[in-house]
């Protein structure tokens, strides 16, 4: 994999930045994405050889997009592993890219879960050996995750506190944050319960979103008129479904993706300038932290309550305000790619981490049951 | 005469596990290459890939490996991760005790209750604290 360092590049990123916006369905919003992406590089529908698009509404993804968008795919990957899809889409779409598969490759995803009325996206698939219990879907499988750090660990709520509050005054930095009210420590503490020990501030916003990603051979983006970003490297891990069946509950398959991503890219996380990682609940925060190497296992509550990834901090983490107060449309995964490129194009406004050359975004899918790491950079770290 | 492959004539994992219970009996899967045992039922061992996969009885007795209270509306109620001595882990809900007084490390106990609609699962019971 150490050969395809760098030959791919993100030449076209697109973010409707609606969410809540009455009136348009999940296609709408993937739709509008995928023509901010080929605008922002100069391409059009017509050029796009290669599909990689996942939905929570859709069972069929690459063939209902591919008809709304006009696109004839050669190649397509409707990969469905929750949030962590994109980049395993980002990967899948490398490999096509450079096998010739395709020579456009279009990531893309859209949803209205806010304004659609539905609340939470509901369990993809039947469990049979969850739902006689009640758990709510997924928050109590990670409420499972926290409780167990907490015991083995002594992390503390107010631990768990500091990433909402970290990823608040980041919100307040990006005008295109949906929440950017203050927060405070005691304000998480206060909040009404969803399942022991999160609080719904420690649990993601429910939005509505597009996103999307134009991809090219390395060798075609530097005739395009974007600024190319550059994939490093790129990992994926799966490791289970039901969160009774994951291994450790405190220690994830990031792990194992980070470590594949950090190999290909030939960089660890002191090299790293800017990071992107899942944060559907506080928790997954601090154990994707740790597992990806930005602290050692057990101190990500220590970690974060220092003050390390606030602005200002010695981690420019989840610049945009993250899951938790920039957007959750379902599937956050493809927003992490979203804002790396924000922050290594240098266009992140008042929350840019100045001279930042490589970052790394990290996705979670499911109940911490698939993990995806991608590691980009500037023309730079070639 | 049937061209299936014979090894897999027996009822559907889930299928067989859900009428033992139903007969009172409450199992997890031992498998005969690797001796590893598992839980929810599967066609074959998760360890070793062996088809070789059977039902055992289990003694009930069990580990809080981790637990939550839920906050409904009508009030909080419990939903609980337990360890089996042989391993594997299931989701269940443990009774007995105040939902917020569970402690991970807990000793529980398999009951088989039925369900409104009439179906058998396991629910445990609060035992003590080591």
């Amino acid at each position: 994999m150490q050969d395809l360092r760098g030959r791919t590049a993100i030449v076209g990123a697109g973010n409707t930045n609606r969410w809540y916006a009455p009136g348009r369905t999940a296609f709408d919003q993937l739709s509008e994405a995928a023509h901010l992406a080929l605008d922002d590089c100069g391409l059009t529908v017509r050029d796009v050889d290669g599909l990689f698009c996942s939905l929570s509404v859709s069972g069929l993804p690459v063939l209902n997009v591919a008809e709304k968008l006009g696109i004839r795919p050669s190649y397509a990957d409707g990969t469905m592993v929750g949030g962590a899809s994109f980049i395993f889409h980002l990967q899948s779409a490398m490999l096509a890219l450079n096998a010739g598969l395709c020579n456009v490759a279009l990531i893309c995803y859209g949803a209205n879960q806010a304004s659609g009325g539905r609340g939470f996206t509901p369990m993809p698939d039947p469990q049979p050996f969850e739902e006689p219990w009640g758990a709510i879907y997924p928050v109590s499988s990670y409420a499972l995750a926290a409780a167990r750090h907490m015991h083995q660990f002594g992390t503390t709520r107010r631990d768990l506190a500091s990433v909402a509050v970290a990823a608040r005054k980041w919100a307040q930095l990006n005008p295109a944050a949906h929440v950017r009210d203050p927060l405070t420590i005691e304000d998480v503490l206060a909040a009404r319960m969803i399942s022991d020990p999160l609080s719904k501030a420690d649990c993601c916003l429910v939005t509505d979103g597009g996103g999307a990603l134009v991809l090219t051979r390395a060798d075609r983006a530097k005739d395009l008129r974007s600024e190319p970003v550059y994939i490093l490297g790129t990992g994926t891990a799966v490791s289970h479904r039901q969160i009774a069946a994951m291994p450790d509950l405190t220690v994830t398959a990031a792990v194992e993706s980070g470590a594949a991503a950090y190999k290909m890219a030939g960089v660890g996380p002191s090299d790293v300038d800017h990071v992107m990682v899942y944060d559907a609940f506080t928790i997954t925060t601090l154990l994707f932290l740790e597992d990806l190497g930005f602290c050692t296992k057990g101190e990500g509550g220590a970690f974060v309550s220092s003050g390390a990834i606030e602005p200002g901090g010695s981690l420019a983490l989840n610049t945009n305000g993250g899951g938790l107060s920039c957007n959750h449309p379902g599937m956050y995964g493809i927003f992490t790619l979203l804002e790396s490129v924000e922050q290594l194009r240098g266009r992140a406004g008042a929350r840019q981490k100045p001279g930042a050359e490589i970052s790394l975004a990290h996705a979670n899918g499911g109940v911490l049951s698939a993990q995806a790491t991608a590691i980009l950079g500037t023309a730079a770290t070639l | 005469m049937s061209v299936a492959d014979p090894r897999f004539d027996h009822a559907g994992p889930e299928e067989a596990w859900r009428t033992r219970l139903a007969e009172g009996v409450f199992t997890i899967q031992s498998c005969a290459g690797c001796g590893s045992y598992q839980f929810p039922p599967s066609v074959s061992c998760r360890s070793c890939g062996s088809v070789r996969v059977a039902l055992v009885p289990q003694s009930g007795d069990a580990v809080v490996y981790s637990s939550t209270t839920v906050r409904a509306r009508a009030g909080g109620y419990n939903v609980s991760l337990v360890e089996l001595p042989e391993g594997p882990r299931m989701m269940t809900r443990v009774e007995g005790i105040e939902p917020e007084e569970i402690r991970i490390g807990d000793r529980v106990a398999a009951r088989i209750v039925r369900r409104d609609g009439g179906d058998a699962i396991v629910i445990f019971d609060w035992c003590g604290r080591p």
